[in-house]
Protein backbone atom coordinates (compact mmCIF):
# COMPACT_ATOMS: atom_id res chain seq x y z
CA UNK A 1 0.00 0.00 0.00
CA UNK A 2 1.04 3.81 -0.83
CA UNK A 3 1.67 6.38 1.32
CA UNK A 4 2.01 10.15 0.39
CA UNK A 5 4.04 12.38 1.92
CA UNK A 6 1.87 13.36 4.46
CA UNK A 7 1.14 9.97 6.12
CA UNK A 8 3.05 10.73 9.19
CA UNK A 9 1.06 14.19 9.75
CA UNK A 10 -2.34 12.44 9.49
CA UNK A 11 -1.56 10.23 12.03
CA UNK A 12 0.16 12.91 14.21
CA UNK A 13 -3.40 15.00 13.84
CA UNK A 14 -5.78 12.40 14.58
CA UNK A 15 -6.58 10.60 11.21
CA UNK A 16 -8.24 7.79 10.67
CA UNK A 17 -6.61 6.18 7.58
CA UNK A 18 -8.84 3.70 5.29
CA UNK A 19 -7.72 2.32 2.04
CA UNK A 20 -8.55 4.09 -1.10
CA UNK A 21 -7.13 3.12 -4.71
CA UNK A 22 -3.84 1.74 -3.12
CA UNK A 23 -3.37 4.12 -1.22
CA UNK A 24 -3.18 4.60 2.86
CA UNK A 25 -5.53 7.72 3.16
CA UNK A 26 -7.37 9.46 6.04
CA UNK A 27 -10.90 9.25 5.91
CA UNK A 28 -10.93 11.90 8.73
CA UNK A 29 -9.92 13.86 11.20
CA UNK A 30 -12.40 15.52 13.58
CA UNK A 31 -15.29 14.21 12.01
CA UNK A 32 -17.07 14.50 8.24
CA UNK A 33 -19.72 16.53 9.32
CA UNK A 34 -17.52 19.33 11.17
CA UNK A 35 -14.93 18.87 8.29
CA UNK A 36 -17.19 19.92 5.44
CA UNK A 37 -19.06 22.34 7.55
CA UNK A 38 -15.60 23.93 7.48
CA UNK A 39 -15.08 24.26 4.04
CA UNK A 40 -18.16 25.41 3.26
CA UNK A 41 -17.69 28.15 5.90
CA UNK A 42 -13.79 28.98 6.71
CA UNK A 43 -11.22 26.98 4.80
CA UNK A 44 -9.96 23.21 4.85
CA UNK A 45 -7.17 21.28 4.18
CA UNK A 46 -6.87 18.04 1.98
CA UNK A 47 -3.99 15.42 1.18
CA UNK A 48 -4.49 15.10 -2.43
CA UNK A 49 -0.97 13.76 -2.80
CA UNK A 50 -2.47 10.74 -3.92
CA UNK A 51 -3.14 12.11 -7.61
CA UNK A 52 -1.15 11.85 -10.30
CA UNK A 53 0.83 14.29 -12.28
CA UNK A 54 2.07 13.54 -16.12
CA UNK A 55 4.16 16.01 -18.04
CA UNK A 56 3.35 15.94 -22.06
CA UNK A 57 6.14 18.22 -23.24
CA UNK A 58 8.01 18.91 -26.97
CA UNK A 59 6.88 20.83 -29.88
CA UNK A 60 4.36 18.63 -30.77
CA UNK A 61 3.03 18.40 -26.92
CA UNK A 62 0.11 20.56 -27.61
CA UNK A 63 -0.92 18.03 -30.93
CA UNK A 64 -0.74 15.08 -28.71
CA UNK A 65 -3.11 16.22 -26.05
CA UNK A 66 -5.90 17.29 -28.74
CA UNK A 67 -6.26 14.19 -29.85
CA UNK A 68 -5.80 12.36 -26.77
CA UNK A 69 -8.31 13.99 -24.58
CA UNK A 70 -11.73 15.78 -25.63
CA UNK A 71 -11.38 19.59 -24.63
CA UNK A 72 -9.52 21.96 -27.47
CA UNK A 73 -6.16 21.85 -25.88
CA UNK A 74 -4.80 24.69 -28.32
CA UNK A 75 -7.39 26.89 -26.79
CA UNK A 76 -5.27 26.84 -23.34
CA UNK A 77 -2.81 29.25 -23.09
CA UNK A 78 0.03 29.79 -21.04
CA UNK A 79 -1.07 29.85 -17.13
CA UNK A 80 -4.30 28.55 -18.17
CA UNK A 81 -5.93 25.22 -16.69
CA UNK A 82 -9.13 23.14 -18.07
CA UNK A 83 -10.69 20.20 -17.00
CA UNK A 84 -10.73 17.42 -19.54
CA UNK A 85 -11.03 13.78 -19.77
CA UNK A 86 -8.91 10.95 -21.82
CA UNK A 87 -11.36 8.84 -23.83
CA UNK A 88 -11.71 5.46 -25.20
CA UNK A 89 -12.80 4.68 -28.94
CA UNK A 90 -16.10 3.94 -27.57
CA UNK A 91 -16.05 7.66 -26.13
CA UNK A 92 -16.23 5.91 -22.51
CA UNK A 93 -14.34 8.05 -19.83
CA UNK A 94 -10.73 6.35 -19.17
CA UNK A 95 -10.11 9.18 -16.83
CA UNK A 96 -11.10 12.57 -15.93
CA UNK A 97 -8.16 15.03 -15.84
CA UNK A 98 -6.95 18.62 -15.85
CA UNK A 99 -4.72 20.19 -18.16
CA UNK A 100 -2.49 23.22 -17.53
CA UNK A 101 -0.86 25.03 -20.15
CA UNK A 102 2.74 26.28 -18.58
CA UNK A 103 4.15 27.10 -22.37
CA UNK A 104 2.90 25.49 -25.55
CA UNK A 105 5.37 22.80 -25.26
CA UNK A 106 5.02 22.14 -21.74
CA UNK A 107 1.63 20.76 -20.15
CA UNK A 108 1.16 19.24 -17.05
CA UNK A 109 -1.80 16.76 -16.61
CA UNK A 110 -3.43 16.14 -13.24
CA UNK A 111 -4.97 12.28 -13.08
CA UNK A 112 -7.07 10.41 -10.27
CA UNK A 113 -5.02 8.50 -8.19
CA UNK A 114 -6.51 5.17 -9.20
CA UNK A 115 -5.97 5.74 -12.96
CA UNK A 116 -2.83 7.12 -12.74
CA UNK A 117 -0.47 3.82 -14.03
CA UNK A 118 -3.22 3.30 -16.03
CA UNK A 119 -3.09 6.75 -17.98
CA UNK A 120 0.25 6.91 -18.09
CA UNK A 121 0.45 3.90 -20.51
CA UNK A 122 -2.78 4.65 -22.02
CA UNK A 123 -1.01 8.31 -22.87
CA UNK A 124 2.06 6.45 -24.25
CA UNK A 125 0.55 3.77 -26.20
CA UNK A 126 -2.18 6.43 -28.31
CA UNK A 127 0.38 9.42 -28.54
CA UNK A 128 0.21 9.99 -31.97
CA UNK A 129 3.61 12.24 -31.96
CA UNK A 130 6.48 12.20 -30.37
CA UNK A 131 6.13 14.56 -27.40
CA UNK A 132 7.45 13.07 -24.19
CA UNK A 133 5.23 11.67 -21.79
CA UNK A 134 6.49 11.35 -18.31
CA UNK A 135 4.87 9.83 -15.21
CA UNK A 136 5.90 12.49 -12.14
CA UNK A 137 3.56 11.28 -9.68
CA UNK A 138 6.27 10.16 -7.29
CA UNK A 139 7.72 13.78 -7.17
CA UNK A 140 4.76 15.66 -6.30
CA UNK A 141 3.34 16.16 -2.98
CA UNK A 142 -0.38 18.19 -3.74
CA UNK A 143 -2.60 19.98 -0.95
CA UNK A 144 -5.71 21.33 -1.89
CA UNK A 145 -7.22 24.48 0.33
CA UNK A 146 -10.57 24.94 -0.02
CA UNK A 147 -13.27 27.36 0.99
CA UNK A 148 -13.89 31.05 1.10
CA UNK A 149 -11.01 31.53 3.20
CA UNK A 150 -8.81 30.14 1.43
CA UNK A 151 -7.34 32.70 -0.89
CA UNK A 152 -6.62 34.53 2.49
CA UNK A 153 -4.66 31.81 3.76
CA UNK A 154 -2.69 31.20 1.10
CA UNK A 155 -1.63 34.97 -0.59
CA UNK A 156 0.50 35.69 2.25
CA UNK A 157 2.65 32.64 1.69
CA UNK A 158 3.09 33.08 -2.03
CA UNK A 159 6.40 35.16 -3.02
CA UNK A 160 6.36 37.61 -6.07
CA UNK A 161 2.53 36.86 -7.06
CA UNK A 162 -0.31 37.85 -6.27
CA UNK A 163 -2.97 34.78 -5.61
CA UNK A 164 -5.90 36.66 -5.06
CA UNK A 165 -5.73 37.92 -8.93
CA UNK A 166 -5.35 34.66 -9.98
CA UNK A 167 -8.80 33.78 -11.67
CA UNK A 168 -11.09 30.49 -11.86
CA UNK A 169 -8.96 27.51 -13.50
CA UNK A 170 -5.76 29.42 -13.85
CA UNK A 171 -2.40 28.86 -12.09
CA UNK A 172 0.97 30.11 -11.81
CA UNK A 173 4.34 29.32 -11.10
CA UNK A 174 5.84 30.30 -8.04
CA UNK A 175 7.53 30.07 -4.60
CA UNK A 176 6.39 28.67 -0.94
CA UNK A 177 9.50 28.78 1.51
CA UNK A 178 11.73 29.27 -1.08
CA UNK A 179 10.54 26.37 -3.25
CA UNK A 180 8.87 25.99 -6.50
CA UNK A 181 5.33 25.01 -6.42
CA UNK A 182 2.24 25.48 -9.00
CA UNK A 183 -1.10 27.46 -7.52
CA UNK A 184 -3.64 26.79 -9.42
CA UNK A 185 -7.63 28.30 -8.51
CA UNK A 186 -9.16 25.07 -8.64
CA UNK A 187 -11.05 22.43 -6.45
CA UNK A 188 -13.65 19.58 -6.12
CA UNK A 189 -15.15 20.68 -3.36
CA UNK A 190 -17.70 23.47 -4.54
CA UNK A 191 -15.81 26.53 -3.28
CA UNK A 192 -12.85 28.93 -3.92
CA UNK A 193 -9.78 27.82 -3.03
CA UNK A 194 -6.61 26.33 -4.85
CA UNK A 195 -4.52 22.98 -5.07
CA UNK A 196 -1.22 23.78 -4.80
CA UNK A 197 1.63 21.07 -6.42
CA UNK A 198 4.28 20.71 -3.70
CA UNK A 199 8.00 18.56 -4.63
CA UNK A 200 7.21 15.45 -2.33
CA UNK A 201 10.22 16.36 -0.15
CA UNK A 202 8.45 19.98 1.04
CA UNK A 203 4.99 18.75 1.09
CA UNK A 204 5.30 18.23 5.37
CA UNK A 205 6.54 21.63 5.67
CA UNK A 206 3.71 23.56 3.52
CA UNK A 207 1.18 21.35 5.02
CA UNK A 208 2.29 22.46 8.71
CA UNK A 209 2.28 25.98 7.57
CA UNK A 210 -1.14 26.32 6.05
CA UNK A 211 -2.18 24.49 9.47
CA UNK A 212 -0.32 26.61 11.45
CA UNK A 213 -1.12 29.90 9.70
CA UNK A 214 -4.73 29.25 8.71
CA UNK A 215 -5.44 28.25 12.44
CA UNK A 216 -6.79 31.73 12.75
CA UNK A 217 -9.22 31.63 10.16
CA UNK A 218 -10.23 28.29 11.40
CA UNK A 219 -8.76 25.73 9.16
CA UNK A 220 -9.35 22.31 9.54
CA UNK A 221 -7.45 19.38 7.80
CA UNK A 222 -10.50 17.62 5.62
CA UNK A 223 -10.33 13.89 4.59
CA UNK A 224 -11.56 11.74 2.30
CA UNK A 225 -15.10 11.88 3.71
CA UNK A 226 -15.66 15.37 3.17
CA UNK A 227 -14.21 15.30 0.04
CA UNK A 228 -16.36 13.05 -1.06
CA UNK A 229 -19.62 14.81 0.36
CA UNK A 230 -18.39 18.09 -1.11
CA UNK A 231 -17.91 17.25 -4.66
CA UNK A 232 -21.03 15.59 -4.25
CA UNK A 233 -23.54 18.70 -3.40
CA UNK A 234 -21.38 20.28 -6.05
CA UNK A 235 -22.42 17.88 -8.34
CA UNK A 236 -18.96 16.85 -9.40
CA UNK A 237 -18.13 13.42 -10.82
CA UNK A 238 -16.07 11.02 -9.44
CA UNK A 239 -14.40 8.58 -11.57
CA UNK A 240 -15.92 4.89 -10.93
CA UNK A 241 -19.26 6.34 -10.24
CA UNK A 242 -20.25 8.78 -12.29
CA UNK A 243 -17.56 8.31 -14.79
CA UNK A 244 -16.63 5.22 -16.81
CA UNK A 245 -15.19 3.52 -19.06
CA UNK A 246 -18.00 1.43 -20.54
CA UNK A 247 -19.96 4.83 -20.41
CA UNK A 248 -19.72 7.66 -22.70
CA UNK A 249 -18.62 11.16 -21.67
CA UNK A 250 -22.14 12.24 -23.36
CA UNK A 251 -24.47 9.98 -21.14
CA UNK A 252 -21.92 10.82 -18.01
CA UNK A 253 -22.90 14.59 -18.81
CA UNK A 254 -19.90 15.94 -19.81
CA UNK A 255 -20.91 17.12 -23.08
CA UNK A 256 -19.80 20.46 -22.09
CA UNK A 257 -15.95 19.69 -22.49
CA UNK A 258 -16.40 17.57 -25.98
CA UNK A 259 -15.03 19.83 -28.66
CA UNK A 260 -16.26 18.43 -32.33
CA UNK A 261 -14.89 21.72 -33.77
CA UNK A 262 -11.78 20.67 -33.44
CA UNK A 263 -9.60 17.70 -35.28
CA UNK A 264 -9.83 13.79 -34.82
CA UNK A 265 -9.63 12.47 -31.37
CA UNK A 266 -10.16 9.41 -29.35
CA UNK A 267 -13.72 8.43 -29.48
CA UNK A 268 -14.53 11.62 -31.84
CA UNK A 269 -16.47 9.06 -34.04
CA UNK A 270 -18.49 7.20 -31.36
CA UNK A 271 -19.09 10.16 -29.51
CA UNK A 272 -20.79 12.27 -32.82
CA UNK A 273 -22.57 8.83 -33.88
CA UNK A 274 -24.47 8.93 -30.18
CA UNK A 275 -24.99 12.62 -30.55
CA UNK A 276 -26.87 11.87 -33.85
CA UNK A 277 -28.89 9.15 -32.28
CA UNK A 278 -29.71 10.40 -29.19
CA UNK A 279 -28.79 9.07 -25.45
CA UNK A 280 -30.93 6.32 -23.88
CA UNK A 281 -29.67 7.29 -20.19
CA UNK A 282 -28.24 10.03 -19.20
CA UNK A 283 -27.35 10.78 -15.33
CA UNK A 284 -29.47 13.03 -13.64
CA UNK A 285 -29.49 14.49 -10.07
CA UNK A 286 -32.28 12.99 -7.33
CA UNK A 287 -33.72 13.95 -4.20
CA UNK A 288 -35.02 11.41 -1.69
CA UNK A 289 -38.69 12.18 -0.39
CA UNK A 290 -39.07 9.30 1.85
CA UNK A 291 -36.83 8.39 4.15
CA UNK A 292 -33.24 6.21 3.67
CA UNK A 293 -30.41 6.61 1.55
CA UNK A 294 -29.61 5.81 -1.78
CA UNK A 295 -26.39 4.80 -2.90
CA UNK A 296 -24.29 3.27 -5.49
CA UNK A 297 -25.74 0.41 -7.12
CA UNK A 298 -29.04 0.79 -5.85
CA UNK A 299 -31.89 0.35 -8.50
CA UNK A 300 -33.88 3.05 -9.96
CA UNK A 301 -37.43 1.94 -10.85
CA UNK A 302 -40.29 3.80 -12.14
CA UNK A 303 -43.64 4.69 -9.79
CA UNK A 304 -44.93 0.91 -11.23
CA UNK A 305 -41.69 -0.83 -10.75
CA UNK A 306 -40.23 -0.92 -14.17
CA UNK A 307 -36.28 -0.94 -13.30
CA UNK A 308 -34.86 2.12 -15.55
CA UNK A 309 -31.21 3.02 -14.09
CA UNK A 310 -29.15 2.55 -11.46
CA UNK A 311 -27.53 5.00 -9.01
CA UNK A 312 -24.24 6.53 -9.22
CA UNK A 313 -23.70 8.29 -5.82
CA UNK A 314 -25.79 8.91 -3.09
CA UNK A 315 -25.72 10.00 0.78
CA UNK A 316 -27.20 12.19 3.04
CA UNK A 317 -24.90 15.38 2.81
CA UNK A 318 -24.24 18.04 5.73
CA UNK A 319 -25.03 21.10 4.11
CA UNK A 320 -27.60 19.89 2.09
CA UNK A 321 -29.40 17.84 5.02
CA UNK A 322 -31.51 15.49 2.53
CA UNK A 323 -31.07 12.12 0.85
CA UNK A 324 -29.64 13.19 -2.41
CA UNK A 325 -26.79 11.58 -5.26
CA UNK A 326 -26.87 11.17 -9.00
CA UNK A 327 -28.42 8.09 -11.16
CA UNK A 328 -27.98 6.83 -14.39
CA UNK A 329 -31.37 7.07 -15.63
CA UNK A 330 -33.12 5.76 -19.01
CA UNK A 331 -34.58 8.86 -21.03
CA UNK A 332 -37.31 9.82 -21.02
CA UNK A 333 -37.32 9.30 -17.34
CA UNK A 334 -34.70 12.32 -16.99
CA UNK A 335 -36.64 15.48 -16.68
CA UNK A 336 -37.24 17.79 -13.88
CA UNK A 337 -39.32 16.48 -11.43
CA UNK A 338 -40.09 13.43 -12.89
CA UNK A 339 -41.02 10.90 -9.61
CA UNK A 340 -38.52 7.62 -9.43
CA UNK A 341 -38.52 4.98 -6.95
CA UNK A 342 -35.40 3.83 -5.10
CA UNK A 343 -35.01 0.03 -4.10
CA UNK A 344 -33.11 0.22 -1.14
CA UNK A 345 -32.35 -3.04 0.76
CA UNK A 346 -35.26 -4.56 -0.90
CA UNK A 347 -37.53 -1.58 -0.02
CA UNK A 348 -38.77 1.26 -2.05
CA UNK A 349 -38.08 4.68 -1.20
CA UNK A 350 -40.01 7.60 -3.40
CA UNK A 351 -37.30 10.33 -5.09
CA UNK A 352 -37.35 12.74 -7.77
CA UNK A 353 -35.68 14.27 -10.14
CA UNK A 354 -33.79 17.84 -9.62
CA UNK A 355 -31.43 20.19 -11.16
CA UNK A 356 -27.69 19.83 -10.76
CA UNK A 357 -25.65 21.17 -8.79
CA UNK A 358 -27.50 20.79 -4.95
CA UNK A 359 -25.05 23.49 -3.91
CA UNK A 360 -23.93 26.67 -5.99
CA UNK A 361 -21.86 29.12 -4.00
CA UNK A 362 -23.18 32.65 -3.65
CA UNK A 363 -20.11 34.69 -4.24
CA UNK B 1 -12.92 5.44 25.96
CA UNK B 2 -16.35 4.81 28.49
CA UNK B 3 -17.88 1.36 28.34
CA UNK B 4 -20.49 1.49 31.58
CA UNK B 5 -20.14 -1.58 33.74
CA UNK B 6 -23.67 -2.43 34.28
CA UNK B 7 -24.32 -2.89 30.32
CA UNK B 8 -23.14 -6.25 28.64
CA UNK B 9 -21.81 -5.93 25.43
CA UNK B 10 -21.22 -8.74 22.13
CA UNK B 11 -18.20 -8.63 19.49
CA UNK B 12 -20.23 -6.92 16.95
CA UNK B 13 -20.45 -3.87 19.35
CA UNK B 14 -23.73 -3.77 20.58
CA UNK B 15 -24.62 -2.93 24.22
CA UNK B 16 -27.32 -4.54 26.14
CA UNK B 17 -28.97 -2.45 29.33
CA UNK B 18 -31.81 -4.79 30.57
CA UNK B 19 -34.25 -2.18 32.39
CA UNK B 20 -37.66 -4.68 33.93
CA UNK B 21 -38.53 -7.29 31.33
CA UNK B 22 -36.84 -4.99 28.59
CA UNK B 23 -33.93 -4.48 27.09
CA UNK B 24 -32.51 -1.63 25.72
CA UNK B 25 -29.97 -1.83 22.62
CA UNK B 26 -27.19 0.58 21.06
CA UNK B 27 -23.72 0.59 19.73
CA UNK B 28 -20.77 1.41 21.75
CA UNK B 29 -18.75 4.21 21.62
CA UNK B 30 -15.87 2.16 19.96
CA UNK B 31 -18.51 1.63 17.39
CA UNK B 32 -19.98 4.92 16.70
CA UNK B 33 -16.13 6.78 16.38
CA UNK B 34 -15.33 3.60 13.92
CA UNK B 35 -18.48 4.67 12.06
CA UNK B 36 -18.19 7.89 12.12
CA UNK B 37 -21.01 11.57 12.13
CA UNK B 38 -24.46 9.22 11.16
CA UNK B 39 -26.63 11.32 9.43
CA UNK B 40 -29.67 8.23 8.81
CA UNK B 41 -30.41 5.20 10.90
CA UNK B 42 -33.03 2.76 9.42
CA UNK B 43 -35.18 1.90 12.37
CA UNK B 44 -37.20 -1.36 12.54
CA UNK B 45 -40.59 -1.07 12.52
CA UNK B 46 -42.29 -2.30 16.42
CA UNK B 47 -43.20 -5.50 16.90
CA UNK B 48 -40.51 -6.68 14.52
CA UNK B 49 -39.00 -10.02 15.68
CA UNK B 50 -35.27 -10.71 15.84
CA UNK B 51 -33.10 -13.58 16.46
CA UNK B 52 -29.67 -13.20 17.63
CA UNK B 53 -27.32 -11.95 15.16
CA UNK B 54 -30.22 -10.60 13.05
CA UNK B 55 -30.47 -7.78 11.45
CA UNK B 56 -31.90 -5.44 13.60
CA UNK B 57 -31.33 -1.98 12.24
CA UNK B 58 -29.19 -0.20 9.58
CA UNK B 59 -27.30 2.94 10.70
CA UNK B 60 -25.81 5.22 7.69
CA UNK B 61 -22.89 7.78 7.90
CA UNK B 62 -22.26 10.32 4.64
CA UNK B 63 -19.96 7.46 3.57
CA UNK B 64 -21.60 3.91 4.01
CA UNK B 65 -24.27 2.16 5.63
CA UNK B 66 -23.76 -0.88 8.39
CA UNK B 67 -25.95 -3.33 9.68
CA UNK B 68 -26.74 -3.35 13.43
CA UNK B 69 -27.32 -6.92 14.96
CA UNK B 70 -29.53 -7.98 17.67
CA UNK B 71 -27.78 -8.91 20.92
CA UNK B 72 -30.24 -11.13 21.75
CA UNK B 73 -33.69 -12.39 20.44
CA UNK B 74 -36.90 -10.81 20.88
CA UNK B 75 -39.42 -8.18 19.54
CA UNK B 76 -38.86 -4.63 18.86
CA UNK B 77 -41.33 -3.02 21.79
CA UNK B 78 -39.97 0.47 21.49
CA UNK B 79 -37.59 1.72 18.93
CA UNK B 80 -36.03 6.02 19.72
CA UNK B 81 -37.71 8.13 17.38
CA UNK B 82 -35.62 11.07 18.44
CA UNK B 83 -33.16 9.30 16.20
CA UNK B 84 -34.78 10.26 12.97
CA UNK B 85 -34.11 14.25 13.45
CA UNK B 86 -31.06 13.38 15.08
CA UNK B 87 -28.97 10.32 13.80
CA UNK B 88 -25.93 11.82 15.71
CA UNK B 89 -27.37 11.09 18.93
CA UNK B 90 -25.78 7.40 18.69
CA UNK B 91 -22.52 9.93 18.47
CA UNK B 92 -22.77 12.15 21.31
CA UNK B 93 -24.47 10.15 23.68
CA UNK B 94 -24.07 6.50 22.69
CA UNK B 95 -25.15 4.80 26.11
CA UNK B 96 -28.00 7.22 26.48
CA UNK B 97 -29.96 9.17 24.66
CA UNK B 98 -28.33 7.46 21.88
CA UNK B 99 -30.25 4.45 22.60
CA UNK B 100 -31.83 2.33 19.52
CA UNK B 101 -34.10 0.14 20.09
CA UNK B 102 -35.93 -1.74 23.32
CA UNK B 103 -37.20 -5.24 23.06
CA UNK B 104 -39.33 -7.80 24.99
CA UNK B 105 -39.50 -11.18 25.52
CA UNK B 106 -35.65 -11.66 25.86
CA UNK B 107 -34.02 -14.26 27.86
CA UNK B 108 -32.28 -12.92 31.10
CA UNK B 109 -30.11 -15.93 30.49
CA UNK B 110 -28.72 -15.31 27.22
CA UNK B 111 -28.17 -11.51 28.08
CA UNK B 112 -26.07 -12.60 30.87
CA UNK B 113 -24.10 -14.39 28.62
CA UNK B 114 -22.94 -11.93 26.65
CA UNK B 115 -19.63 -9.81 27.20
CA UNK B 116 -18.58 -8.04 30.18
CA UNK B 117 -17.32 -4.27 30.16
CA UNK B 118 -14.08 -5.15 30.65
CA UNK B 119 -14.25 -8.40 28.73
CA UNK B 120 -15.30 -6.16 25.95
CA UNK B 121 -12.79 -3.53 26.23
CA UNK B 122 -10.40 -6.08 25.71
CA UNK B 123 -11.75 -7.09 22.83
CA UNK B 124 -11.17 -3.75 21.37
CA UNK B 125 -8.28 -2.58 23.31
CA UNK B 126 -9.24 0.58 24.69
Amino acid sequence: MKKTPLYDEHLRLGGKIVEFAGWEMPVQYSGVVAEHVAVRERVGLFDVSHMGEIWVTGARAEEALDYLTCTKVSSLYDGKAHYSAILNERGGVVDDIIIYRCSKERFLICVNASNADKDFEWLTKHNPTDAKIVNASAEYGQIAVQGPRAIELVAPLVKGVDVRALKYFHFVECEILNSPVIVARTGYTGEDGVEIFVKAEKTVDLWRLLLEQGAALGVLPCGLGARDSLRLEAALPLHGHELAEDITALESGLGWIVKFDKGDFVGKAALLKQKESGLSKKLVGFHLDGAGIARQGDIVATADGKEIGVVASGTKTPTINKALGMAFVTTPFTALDTKLAFVVRGRSIDGHVVQLPFYKRSN
Amino acid sequence: MEFPNEYKYTKDHEWVLVQGDKAVVGITEFAQSELGDLVFVDLPAVGKSVATHGTLCVVESTKAASDVYSPVSGTVAERNEALANDPGLINRTPYTEGWIVKLSGVSQSEIAGLMSADEYKKLVGK
